[in-house]
């Protein structure tokens, strides 16, 4: 009984989430075939960017919302690799290389300001997101076509400065899905897609057994106890932020080159948030997060998206409600975990200066 | 004889002028314990810290004197490079991770690895912990120490007596160790198992390894201690074998009279009052590294009662206990009603005032005006400096006019009211906090370390300030860390040891019996002491 109690306490926002989801599969009563299909397409899509929040959580950092600058060195890459005319399995792989080393610059710079913001990494990680963005869209909205000289119609509309708001990525689209499909009913399974993501699930559950990931796991339990013990703990934060925004980049590829289109100034905006939900959803906390948690936050996050606008349209009679309810529910479980860690880290150290007190 | 494994000679060392420690020398042998003991401030930690090659030392110019490891001079310039020659450190606060298991604490950062295809490739960084050889090392350190915990445990949960050997089994499991300084390592521990814990610590030493050994608690000095050196004041006072010693030579030594030339300050001793204005029953206070374990005391009105007692021993949370600033457990009376705990509010509408030993962080509110920090306290809990109406407004009139009188007054170097009081110098930042106090009209006055971190000239004038106010018929419950300075003010002088009150003293009383209530004796066992060498 009390370890029922003990595991319900402990997977509480999962557990209710998982009620909230099933409640919405009932009523939206969609057919089973569909919602696999979605479920699927959405775990391939998204799954590698979750993951991408993993090392900075056990590096002590929090959830980090600058995945949003490894998400835009992944545009940047996919822009000019469509203006290059890349294309194929080759085009995506050599796209990837392109924006791995301005993802580490873009970590490496992150990791710096973090170590300034100690113990405040993600709001100032948020800030730092919008920032990014607005350089991004100085870029790409003016000075593209003013300042920088491009010419390509594919990409710009010759009468004014700035890309396109939509860029078709038709010569990668689905480079990486198409490999190996094995088609179940309707629905097609891009299995190289899921062995990548596999890949990346066992290299992180690995570099956790390697020297470096056990400094990162000391660094995040107590920075100063890692430090008195010679552990350079400046240069590993600045580390696990570039594994992460390099990871974020390559995520933000595979999940375009599934989407098909690149929406230039919106692609991004809410990579953080989404994966971030998605994480917190699976049962992580901002000390705590695990590759399980990550799969199983996408899994329920993303069915939750599939089945809440004929939900609400079946419920409240209106699609927009279900549409409104998703966003709401995305920004409300971040608010709630964020406020649970906090209530019951508060709570934890409470009941140890009681014992200490009555000892 | 071989050579000693550590000698310190003529170590020398002044912060920006001043000398905090004077010719002192120190000499461990192989396989030795070395107690060093003496009071707060007696230099013991700035010995450690230049042993350690720490940054506080380098950074301030160094030390005089000279260090040898096995008779050969070094100079660290890094802890990493003191513990590459061997020498070892175990902390007062526990140096744990609390979600790693013992086994990934002992060999924290000195993890065994074994490399791997990637490692090959990108650095020995990624090469894959070694976890059979932790385990089988962690094993063979912690059976040194007669320790059965299991080596995957994690530490969290482990109680805290297991926490110290964890710490010293991971000394222990470094190669190279010659000598492993302990800093207090009992202070956290119940009787037994610091009882457990001496008797590792010989067993250790019968191996080969050398101790130095930091403590207060005298008793255990005389339980394993080789040699003895006694530290007061940044100076050597007395070294030699323990046989030489007795637990009240040692203490006497420790606390010895300083010499005072400014005489008594709080004038001449009060005949004990009757009536007592406060009354304190069984009060726990949980004061990060200051606990108070249930506490009984009286204070009498119109007494100045003094409140000493070594670091960490609790001397600090009373009035933080009783004004409401940590949590509380037990009773307060005051004036014959029960003072509600936790509640710092409820403390200050009874007319309890503070001077928090914490200046800078509960004290003042640095970014703010004289004026302002003086009446803040007052204003909010008496409505005093504020316009009538509802809206209570500020009344910046009657706040400059107080201001400037108390000034005047309390005689407080500065520009004006309006200066900002990060701008003071500490004597001057007190003299604010003590205003303050005062404008509060308070009955019952609470005042601790009000001389800490301040120049000698204002101190004797702070002490002044709280003498003055006492003879204007305030009670006064004065903390401090310096014995002489209670001595020259109080009528009676509290000492707490280990959270607990170890006994009441006359200012007057000798120095063995201030010595042994602060090594936790009784104040029977102090007078039966005396007897018995009388």
């Amino acid at each position: 009984m009390n370890q029922v109690k003990k595991f319900i306490s402990k997977n509480a926002v999962p557990i209710l989430f998982a009620i909230v989801c099933l409640l919405g599969v009932y009523y939206a009563q969609m057919p089973g075939q569909f919602l696999l299909m979605e479920i699927v397409k959405r775990m391939a899509r998204n799954s590698f960017l979750v993951l991408s929040l993993i090392i900075p959580v056990v590096a002590g950092m929090g959830l980090n919302f600058g995945i949003v600058l490894g998400a835009l060195a992944g545009q940047v890459a996919l822009i000019l690799s469509t203006h290059w005319e890349w294309s194929g399995i080759g085009g995506l792989l050599l796209t990837a290389l392109l924006a791995t080393p301005m993802a580490v610059l873009f970590g490496i710079l992150a990791g710096m300001v973090l170590n300034k913001a100690k113990g405040r990494e993600m709001i100032t990680g948020m800030v730092m997101g919008f920032f990014a963005n607005g350089v991004y869209q100085f870029i790409f909205l003016f000075l593209v076509g003013t300042v920088i000289p491009f010419e390509n119609a594919a990409l710009r509309i010759s009468t004014s400065p700035g890309l396109r708001n939509t860029v078709n990525l038709t010569r990668i689209r689905g480079a990486l899905d198409n490999i190996w499909t094995v088609q179940i009913g309707f629905t097609k399974v891009p299995i190289v897609t899921f062995l990548v993501i596999a890949l990346l699930a066992i290299a992180i559950w690995a570099f956790f057994k390697t020297k470096l990931g056990q400094d990162f796991r000391a660094v995040g339990q107590d920075r100063h106890i890692a430090g008195v013990a010679g552990i350079q703990t400046d240069r590993n934060r600045v580390l696990a932020i570039v594994f992460s925004t390099v990871l974020a980049a390559w995520g933000q590829i595979i999940f375009l080159q599934n989407i098909g289109t690149l929406n230039t100034y919106n692609s991004h905006e809410q990579v953080g948030t989404f994966a971030i939900a998605a994480l917190l959803i699976g049962g992580a906390s901002v000390t705590r997060a695990t590759i399980g948690q990550a799969l199983m936050g996408t899994f329920l996050f993303h069915l939750l998206f599939v089945v809440s606008p004929s939900a609400g349209q079946a419920i409240f009679g209106s699609a927009q409600v279900g549409e409104y309810f998703r966003v709401f529910v995305a920004y409300g479980i971040i608010a709630i975990s964020l406020a649970l860690h906090a209530w019951r880290s508060r709570s934890l150290a409470k009941a140890r200066l009681k014992e200490d007190v009555s000892a | 004889m071989s050579v000693p494994v550590l000698e310190m000679k003529k170590i020398s060392k002044s912060f920006y002028g001043t000398q905090v420690l004077k010719d002192i020398n120190v000499t461990v042998n192989e396989g030795e314990i070395h107690c060093l003991v003496g009071e707060n401030g007696a230099g013991k930690s700035t010995l450690m810290n230049i042993l350690f090659g720490m940054s506080v030392i380098t950074d301030t110019g160094g030390y005089e004197g000279e260090v040898l490891i096995n008779g050969k001079p070094v100079a660290f310039d890094s802890p990493k490079a003191a513990i590459g020659a061997g020498i070892g450190m175990v902390h007062q606060e526990f140096m744990l991770l609390p979600g790693f298991s013992v086994t990934e604490n002992i060999k924290l950062n000195r993890e065994d690895t074994k490399p791997n295809l990637f490692s090959r490739v990108l650095g020995r960084k990624l090469e894959t912990l070694d976890r059979k050889k932790m385990a089988a090392d962690a094993r063979s350190a912690l059976d040194k120490l007669g320790m059965s915990i299991d080596e995957w445990v994690p530490v969290a949960g482990l109680p805290v007596g297991y926490l110290q050997f964890v710490e010293i089994a991971r000394e222990i499991d470094k190669e190279n160790l010659q000598l492993l300084v302990l800093d207090e390592p009992t202070a956290v521990l119940t009787e037994s198992e610091a009882q457990q814990f001496l008797a590792v610590v010989q067993r250790l030493a019968s191996t080969g390894i050398s101790i130095l050994f930091i403590t207060h608690r005298l008793d255990e000095v005389m339980a394993v201690a080789d040699t003895i050196t006694i530290l007061k004041d940044g100076e050597l006072v007395s070294s030699g074998p323990t046989k030489n010693y007795t637990i009240a030579q040692m203490a006497e030594l420790m606390v010895g009279r300083k010499i005072d030339t400014k005489g008594r300050i709080g004038g001449e001793k009060k005949e004990k009052a009757t009536k007592k204005v406060l009354e304190i029953r069984n009060l726990r206070v949980d004061m990060p590294g200051e606990r108070l374990r249930g506490i009984d005391l009286d204070v009498y009105e119109g007494e100045i009662l003094g409140i000493g007692g070594l670091a960490g021993h609790g001397k600090i949370a009373l009035a933080n206990g009783v004004m409401g600033l940590y949590a509380s457990q037990g009773q307060v009376i005051y004036e014959g009603v029960e003072v509600p705990l936790n509640n710092p509010r409820e403390a200050l509408n009874r007319g309890l005032a503070f001077v928090s030993e914490d200046r800078r962080g509960v004290g003042l509110v640095l970014e703010d005006s004289i004026a302002n920090n003086i009446v803040l306290t007052s204003m909010q809990t008496q409505d005093k400096f504020l316009k009538p109406g509802p809206l209570k407004l500020k009344d910046q009139k009657q706040i400059t006019a107080h201001a400037l009188q108390s000034i005047e007054r309390f005689d407080i170097r500065c520009t004006g009211p309006d200066q900002i009081v990060r701008r003071l110098s500490g004597g001057n930042q007190q003299k604010v906090c003590i205003a303050r106090a005062f404008t509060q009209n308070p009955k019952l006055f609470f005042v601790s370390e009000p001389t800490r971190g301040i120049d000698v000239g204002a101190k004797s004038r702070v002490l002044e300030l709280i003498a003055e106010l006492n003879r204007m018929g305030v009670t006064v419950v004065i903390t401090s860390s310096e014995l002489a300075e209670l001595r020259s003010i109080c009528d009676r002088i509290a000492i707490i040891y280990e959270g607990k009150l170890s006994g009441i003293l006359s200012p007057d009383a000798p120095d063995v019996e201030y010595g042994l209530l602060m090594a936790g004796k009784s104040l029977e066992e102090v007078r039966s002491g005396e007897r018995a060498t009388n």
